[in-house]
Formats: structure tokens, sequence, C-alpha cells
């Protein structure tokens, strides 16, 4: 039987792909289950065999808190924007402690799962994204103990807080991004492994979780915002402490880079795509 | 709407084996590369890329409700074909249409988390196969029953014997239900038994008017279960036609003996990040031969190369006849604790124990507790057994057919003579 037009009808047609960015965004909705499975098993994973469980999720950033708040609120006294300095140092590791853990797991999520690249068909894009996502439960926890702390300080968020989830969408963006770069480039090099725990040190440093922004000399924040943490942390800090001007000019252009990084690691990612089931 | 279910055309894969070396390269070679390359200086390209043809114009379609086979030696595209039409890798030309849900099982148990239970891991396998989670949820008694797991079903699978973790694995796979179903060697594990089982349920699933794409080493299944079988040679279709002659053409091919097997590059080669197979080897009278002669010791000999310090590597060989009986198997299992580095072992088939005709090696790399298979790779070696005029043959003078699978030779006792018993008085 001839056809007219070769392929009609057909559920699925294989050949060599030629365009350079598609993402089938449809294809990943039909795959949600698979998605939502593989959080379920990160996050199971994570606290079955740990005798503190969910605690540890509390235990990384207060330890990282006390310690910022001696040697940088006592011993340095940095200024904290008026904020109480545990407060001031929480609000940024929140969103931080997220990111780094993010993109250390999305990082190394291809090659882990590569026996499932090598012997199923689902769109890859799936293990880094479900490794962006299997850090919220933990983000989630943290919030709730900042909401703690900030009754203890007797702080009141102000309607300012509401814009909190814009922010926390920019920094699973920016994870994103950084994660789908850095899972593509592990598959090819596995250097990348190594690169990623020096990386997170360098960039925490880089962003401003320690130290206010304000201590950067204003003509060179826009520049420093390009690092688009930067933008997330002081949006963080701006919608707990619910006074004082934002950096928008900062914010926008954290949240331009994010969103450029987030398109670009796609578009790396599904060319890099093709040959992950060949090499990984 | 035709009733075609898949149709493949043309399709060709080709690998860059010089591409996949640079995996295993550093970033900093690569940073170099571009510098020099920046500067104008340096080699222009990698003039040395070999190119692999995995598959070479490919074509052939599949009827609804058709269960076809594809058979061919290692190595000759059946993996790589599979893959394809999985979706787990695009082909380099051609094109390949699918009409229908597929479901491919290129391997039972995939994505099995160690530390989950088996109720958890029949979710998550589930779902990694591509089924939803209503139905997985719907379906979920049915498959504890198959797999016979019902007290264990809150035990982590890492604490399941491996029959049981099989069992689990094969029977969410069976669970599976697609309009065309894409089926690799998983009918190669378990025990005899448990293979019956997996056959007779794909037998199953072609009653139900599946579709049904399946390759496999063993022959008896494929001509008992396919109506037509393709037979691919170095990534060529050799022939297309009736199973049961094709596998009669496939067993009786001159060129499907293999007394050797290697792999010059450590990333092509079989095998995980443990432990990869290099090479395999059949030698009899200090060289290497494809024609074992049954009435002197045959040795076979594995090179491997171990890629992390690894703890208790087995080592085994499992022998299988021309209609894929498995005569033997048999592994060295001495505790043991490797470095990094290339080995070389071998072991010793005694004289007088295997039967004429064409004999099928399975080379197996594996570690016990936690049971983890890094390499089980069918036809590895293929030669052809036979008898000699050696005093010792067991057929001694007698020339033509000699019956039985294995070809033991016993001890017989001396004949001595038995005491009459004194005849009775009375008769």
């Amino acid at each position: 039987m001839l056809s007219t037009n070769p392929g009609a009808g057909a559920t699925i047609v294989i050949q060599p792909t030629r365009d350079l960015f598609h993402l089938d965004l449809h294809e990943i909705w039909q795959h949600r289950d698979l998605l939502y499975f593989l959080v379920w098993r990160d996050v199971k994973v994570r606290y079955k065999q740990t005798a503190i469980g969910a605690a540890w999720a509390l235990l990384n950033p207060l330890v990282t808190m006390a310690i910022f708040t001696v040697v940088f609120g006592h011993f340095a006294k940095l200024p904290s924007d008026g904020m109480p300095y545990p407060i001031f140092v929480f609000a940024a590791l929140l969103p931080w402690n997220y990111y780094s853990q993010a993109i250390t797991r999305s990082g190394a999520s291809l090659v882990g799962d590569a026996n499932l690249i090598r012997k199923v068909y689902f769109p890859r894009v799936i293990i880094p994204l479900s490794a962006t996502i299997t850090p919220l439960v933990d983000f989630a926890i943290a919030f709730g103990l900042l909401l703690g702390m900030m009754i203890w300080f007797g702080m009141s968020p102000t309607w300012a807080v509401l814009t909190l989830p814009l922010f926390a969408a920019m920094t699973v963006i920016i994870a994103l991004g950084v994660g789908l770069w850095l899972s593509a480039l592990n598959v090819r090099y596995r250097d990348v492994g190594h690169i990623i725990p020096f990386l997170t040190q360098v960039w925490l440093y880089a962003t401003p979780v320690a130290y206010s922004l304000n201590l950067v000399p204003s003509q060179f924040r826009l520049l420093y915002s390009l690092n688009p943490m930067v933008g997330v942390v002081e949006g963080f800090r701006w919608t707990i402490r619910g006074s004082g001007d934002l950096e928008v000019g900062a914010v926008v252009v954290s949240a331009a880079v994010s969103v450029l990084v987030l398109v670009g690691g796609l578009a790396f990612f599904k060319h890099m795509e093709e040959t992950f089931a060949d090499v990984v | 709407m035709s009733d075609i279910a898949i149709r493949v055309e043309n399709l060709s894969k080709q690998y860059e084996i010089g591409a996949a070396r640079h995996r295993e390269d550093i970033l900093r070679d690569q940073l170099v590369h571009g510098f020099k390359k920046l500067c104008g200086r340096g080699p222009k390209a990698q003039a040395t890329k070999e190119i692999f043809h995995a598959l070479t114009d490919v074509s052939f379609e599949v009827r609804q409700g058709e269960v076809i086979g594809i058979i061919g030696r290692n190595g000759a595209g059946k993996s790589t074909l599979l893959k394809i039409l999985s979706r787990i890798t695009k082909p380099t030309q051609g094109r390949a249409e699918i009409y229908g849900r597929v479901g491919s099982l290129l391997e039972v148990g995939t994505g099995f988390h160690q530390e989950l239970t088996g109720g958890e891991n029949i979710f998550l396998n589930g779902a990694i196969l591509g089924m939803k989670k209503n139905e997985i949820r719907r379906k979920f008694d049915e498959i504890v029953a198959f797999a016979e797991v019902e007290q264990f079903i809150n035990t982590p699978v890492k604490h399941y014997s491996s029959g049981m973790y099989v069992r689990l694995a094969f029977a969410v796979a069976a669970h599976l239900e697609p309009e065309i179903l894409i089926v690799d060697e998983v009918l190669a594990v378990g025990d005899v038994g448990f293979q019956k089982k997996c056959i007779g349920k794909m037998g199953d699933v072609a009653k139900n008017g599946r579709t049904v794409l399946f390759v496999s080493h063993n022959m008896a299944a494929v001509s008992q279960l396919c109506e037509h079988a393709v037979w691919l040679e170095h990534g060529q279709v050799k022939e297309i036609g009736n199973a049961a002659e094709l596998v009669k053409d496939y067993l009786s091919d001159e060129n499907s003996q293999k007394a050797a097997c290697m792999w010059p590059h450590v990333e092509q080669a079989p095998g995980d990040d443990r432990v990869r197979l290099m090479a395999g080897r059949i030698v009899q009278d200090g060289r290497v031969t494809s024609v074992v002669d049954i009435n002197e010791p045959a040795r076979i000999e594995i090179e491997f190369e171990v890629l992390r310090p690894v703890r208790n590597l087995v080592c085994g060989i499992d022998l299988f006849n021309s209609m894929e009986l498995c005569l033997f198997s048999n592994c060295d299992w001495r505790p043991n604790f490797l470095t990094p580095g290339r080995y070389r072992k071998h072991v010793d088939v005694p004289p007088q124990l295997l039967a004429e005709g064409r004999v099928s090696v399975m080379l197996q790399l594996f570690f016990y507790s936690p049971t983890i298979s890094s390499v089980a790779l069918r036809d590895a070696l293929i030669f052809d057994a036979t008898d000699s005029d050696h005093p010792l043959s067991v057929r001694g003078p007698q020339k033509g057919a000699w019956p039985g699978v294995v070809r033991v030779r016993l001890e017989w006792g001396e004949a001595s003579p038995v005491q009459k018993r004194r005849p009775s008085a009375v008769t």
C-alpha cells in the first residue's frame, strides 16, 4: 500500500533530528508520572536510612547559620541591613542551600541514572528536572524553620512576603538552567563531577550570603548581579525584611541572566541528548 | 490506516569510536586541543576517528499482530536496532515508523532501587516502563501475585534473593500492555522454569493480537513463537523470511563460529563502570581455534579490564548447544579483591565431556552480595565440537550419529564371573 504522505498516521516517527531546538513540552507532560516517581524515589531514599531523617534538612542550614553568625556577624561585625544577623543569613541560606543542592544533584543525575538512559526511552530532561525538584522538600522544611525564627525574633512578615514565590521560582529557574548545563557536560566530561563541589564553594562567596549586597560599591552592583544568585538573595532578604528598598536593577539583571541560562541550558541539553545513550 | 505496525526504511547507525574515547578524555585535553586550533596549530581535525557501522540500510515491515524475531550473532546490530526502535538512540540515516503504543523491554528491573521495598519498586519500575500511576495501582495485586512475593512486599529489595528479585522485575514487565512490544534477551534470565514462564507469557501476548518484536539467542523460542524472522549480519539484513527456516539456516551457517572475541576499546567493550570484558578465546593445543577436539582438554580464556577496585568478581561460563540447551554453567566463586587493571583468567573444559556439534559460550562477569551482573554475553564464543579417533573416544570404533547432549567417559567395571546359584534340588 503506497501512501502519498509517508508517516501519516504513525504514532511515532523515528529519524535523525535536524531541527536545532525542539522542546516537546507535551511529551514531558505525558511523562509526568515518571517525573513524580523519580522525585518520590529520591526523597524516599534520601531519608530512608538516616537515623534522624528529615532533621538533616534543618541541621545543615542551622549549623551554617550559626557559623556565619559567629564568624561574620560577631567577629567581623558585618552589617546586616538592620535585620538580626541570624535571620539575615538564614534568608540567604534558604535559596542558597536549595540552589547548591539542586545543581549538585542534577549535575550528577544523568550519570547516576545512566542505567535508565541506556535501557528506557523518556524525555531525558526529566532526570535533571526531577533532581531540581527534589531539594524543594528541604527548602520547604527550612522555610518553616525561618518562619519560626522570625516569630522568635519578633519580626512580623509584611505584604512583601507575598512576592517570595516569585523569587523562589527564579531560584528554580537558575538551578534548572545550570543543572541542565552541568548534567549534560558531565556525561561527556566526568571532570564536571569534580568541579561541582568547588564551583558551589566559590559561588557561595561570590553571592552575598554572608555579607550584604550594600557592601558592594554601587557602581559595580549591576555587573555583580550578572551572578543570578545575587538577585535571588537580595529578593529573599527584601521579602523577609519587609522594609527598605529592593535593588530592582540587580534583580532584573539576575532574572534576565537566569532565563538566558535556562534557555541556553535547554538548547544545549537537547543538542547533547541524542548521544547520551551512546556515551553515558 | 494500513495494517503495518512497524515500518523500517533504510535505517543506518554509525558510531564514532573516536568520540566515545573522548568521553574518558579529560576536559584538559579538549581545552588544549581547542586552544591549539585557535592558534592555527596542532592537528586540524582528528583524522584517526574510526567509524563503526552498527547498522547499514536495514529495511523491513512488521504487520499488526505479527510476532517477528530478530536473530544474528553478537555485534550483528540487533541491540542497536532495538535501541533505535525504542527511541533510546537516534539513527544516523533512514527512518522508522511505528503505528501504536510501544512498550519496550530491553531489560527487566530497570531502575529498581535497592533501598526501596518491593511494593515501592513496582511503582517506580512501572512508571519507568511507561505505565500511569492509576494503571500500576490497578494491577498492583496482580503483579505481586504473579511474582509470588506477597510476604516480602514491604521488604527492601536488597534483602531479596536473586530469584525473587527477577520474578518481581519480570512481573512488572509482564503487566505492561502496549500495542507493540519490543523485547530483548530478557528471557535469558532466571532458571529454566522461569524462562518457560516468560516464553509462555510472550505466547499469550502474541495470542492477544499484539505485535511483538523479539530478539533472542534462543532459537527454539524464535522458531516456536515467531512467524517471521529477520537475520542480521554485520549490521545488514542477511535474510528475511519464515522463522523456522531462517533458524535452520542460521544454525548451519559456517560463518557463525567464533574462536575469539575482542574489543579494542574499553568504552565499546561489554560491561559497566566496574569491569569490562575485553576478550575471550578458545584455545586447544596452544592455538586459538573454533574447532575443538572433544577428546582433548580445551581452554577458555577471558580477558577483562577492572575499572575500579572491586571485591568478589566472579567469572563464569555457560555452554549451550545448538538447540540453546544449557549444557552446564560454571563459575569461580573464590573471594577476591582486584585493583584496576587488565586481567586474564582461564578455565579448562575437560576432555570427554562435550558431545559433537555447535557449542556457544556465554561469558559472565558478575559480583555476589549484592548480585550485580556486569557482563553476561551470549554467543561470546562459538565453536564446533568434533570427535576424533582418539583411543579414549567415547564412541569407540562406532561411526555415525551418537546420541546424548554430553559425551562423558564413564568408568566401566570389568566383567567378572558371577557364581551360578546352585540349582535347587527340586525343579
